[in-house]
């Protein structure tokens, strides 16, 4: 491949980039990776199964699904009622309502369990009710999904928005003429073609709600075995000087992340699309 | 402007979205700002002005500053790299740009932290040359590095993609050396998307929590940053108190939104 002098590098400067830009990457991106896998089997694979295979684990495991299991499916259909909204129709506060959806992006995660606690909180606003009542959200599961719920909020709905923008509306329309329904449109036209959209932003709402960290932090008391997701019993962990066991359940969560940029690479290479979310 | 619609469904995704965002986001916020609105303005400057308060502020927005402008800086480097020049493993180098967005904060702390310790893959070095990088700011600067750095790539990279040679072409007919081109012909279309990367990744930074607080050793007046404050007020029951930090430290993310929103509707102003 020969390259025309005036508008490139010649081949020791490009050499030079390159080295220095894998070089960054290298020490600052990968070596942290491969630091979670080296420290978790520091003492051995036995060490490493024994730290998955205990009871405080598994239940956080289970916590971590369940949190994510109910937040995912309910910001995704807000994600798409959002999208139809903005993208099919044009009302007045319109541009309002698209920078009220990134909000989110711009609360620090601790913020965002904070603004729960004062509304459930034992001395926030419902706490006297909620007692009273004997319903626990702060400190317990319902704490940790909305505290979830609000710090993945936007990831679909960013994803979608721009998709559905550049397709219009055109097709939709010409369905409708025809005579289909409003949901036969919605399941017929709209959701192939945005299926890839819609995957790699459920996808990414997923690995943040099952990382999230911060927010959850604030409302879920670290009840051991009760309240500890998976991010947290690894906090638990490390803070207790169980390095291996912590690691090693930071390998599952680094996993993940793995197999989420993997399936992101994958679909971008399938499509061409470049994502839009920047969190 | 009353004008029939084709497409149906506007009642209902208008209603679900207005109650789904009020319910989750915005009534939660106001909470917030109504439970800081309760202290009086002497209360407020008391809090505020606290020495713990001020410690931990200036190294929150000190730290941030100093990683936004390094992650800029690698930013710049590596999307150029990544755009421009073609070399086995590009691919693989792109997509682990992602990495700190997808890796749990939790993880990244942990791990930055086992590599900046003393005995640590990188500590070890550093602590040959007297510099100990975990439990100090040092430390909070990386990992908010580590955390701010894919902003800056994700920013730019469409802009630079979509930058044809034409400008290039001319500026070197016209008998301009590369380095001169670069400077003044390449540089200057990407500041804006410089600066939204930079403010992104200073706002990212001012709130992160999670890959912060392992590695940066939490003592109050040194290595306390602003999430841990409102945190550890918390912790103590003085729900006021973290309300207000909290409060302030969303009026000023809020800003910095409303200019990097500033910034881009200009541009696209001028694209038009």
């Amino acid at each position: 491949m020969r390259h025309c002098s005036a508008i490139s590098e010649s081949a020791w400067v490009r050499r030079l980039l390159i080295g220095v830009a894998v070089t960054i990457i290298s020490v600052f991106l990968l070596l942290p990776l491969a630091a979670v896998f080296a420290e978790a089997f520091r003492k051995g694979w036995e060490i490493f199964l024994a730290s998955l295979h205990e009871e405080a684990a598994f239940s956080a495991i289970k916590l971590t699904l369940i949190a994510a299991g109910i937040s995912v499916p309910l910001n995704t259909l807000f994600g798409v009622s959002a999208a139809w909204l903005i993208t099919k129709f044009r009302f007045r506060g319109r541009s309002l309502l698209l920078a009220l959806i990134d909000l989110p992006f711009a609360v620090s995660p601790v913020i965002a369990g904070l603004v729960w606690v004062l509304l459930f909180g034992a001395k926030g606003w419902f706490g006297p009710w909620l007692e009273l009542h004997d319903i626990r959200i702060i400190f317990a599961l319902p704490g940790i999904v909305i505290a979830t719920m609000f710090v993945t909020f936007p990831f679909v709905a960013r994803e979608l928005i721009p998709l559905m923008e550049t397709q219009g509306s055109d097709q939709e329309e010409a369905a409708i003429i025809l005579g289909a329904s409003g949901w036969q449109v919605f399941f017929r036209v709209t959701l192939p073609n945005i299926k890839w959209g819609l995957l790699y932003g459920v996808l990414l709402c997923n690995a943040r709600a099952m990382g999230e960290f911060g927010a959850v932090s604030v409302v879920s008391g670290h009840i051991r075995g009760e309240t500890n997701t998976l991010p947290l019993h690894v906090e638990v962990l490390y803070n207790e000087y169980q390095f291996s066991a912590a690691f090693a359940c930071a390998t599952l969560l680094a996993f993940l992340a793995l197999v989420t940029l993997g399936i992101k690479s994958a679909v971008e290479h399938l499509t061409g699309h470049q994502s839009s979310n920047h969190q | 402007m009353q004008k029939r619609r084709v497409i149906p469904g506007f009642s209902l995704s208008m209603g679900f979205t207005i109650t789904y965002l009020s319910l989750i986001i915005l009534i939660p916020l106001a909470a917030l700002f109504v439970k800081a609105a309760r202290l009086g303005a002497s209360e407020w400057w008391e809090i505020l002005t606290s020495p713990r308060l001020i410690a931990a502020a200036k190294l929150t927005f000190g730290a941030s500053a100093a990683a936004a402008v390094v992650s800029t800086i690698f930013g710049l480097l590596v999307t150029w790299v990544l755009v421009r020049y073609r070399f086995p493993g590009r691919r693989l180098l792109d997509a682990m740009v992602d990495l700190p967005f997808a890796l749990p904060t939790a993880v990244a702390g942990i791990t930055l932290t086992a590599i900046y310790a003393p005995n640590g893959w990188v500590g070890q070095y550093l602590e040959s040359w007297g510099i100990q990088a975990a439990y100090n700011p040092l430390g909070v600067f990386i990992a908010l590095t580590f955390i701010g750095f894919p902003f800056v790539v994700r920013t730019l990279q469409p802009v630079m993609e979509d930058f044809g040679v034409e400008y290039e072409e001319a500026a070197a007919t016209l008998g301009a050396g590369r380095w001169i081109v670069f400077w003044r012909v390449i540089f200057p279309m990407f500041v804006p998307a410089l600066i939204t990367g930079f403010t992104l990744a200073f706002a990212r930074a001012i709130g992160e929590y999670g890959s912060v607080i392992f590695i940066s050793g939490n003592l109050p007046m040194q290595t306390e940053i602003l999430p841990l404050l409102v945190v550890s007020k918390l912790e103590q029951f003085q729900y006021e108190a973290a309300a207000v930090i909290a409060a302030g430290m969303l009026m000023i993310s809020f800003v910095l939104l409303f200019l990097i929103n500033l910034l881009q509707r200009r541009l696209n102003w001028k694209n038009h």
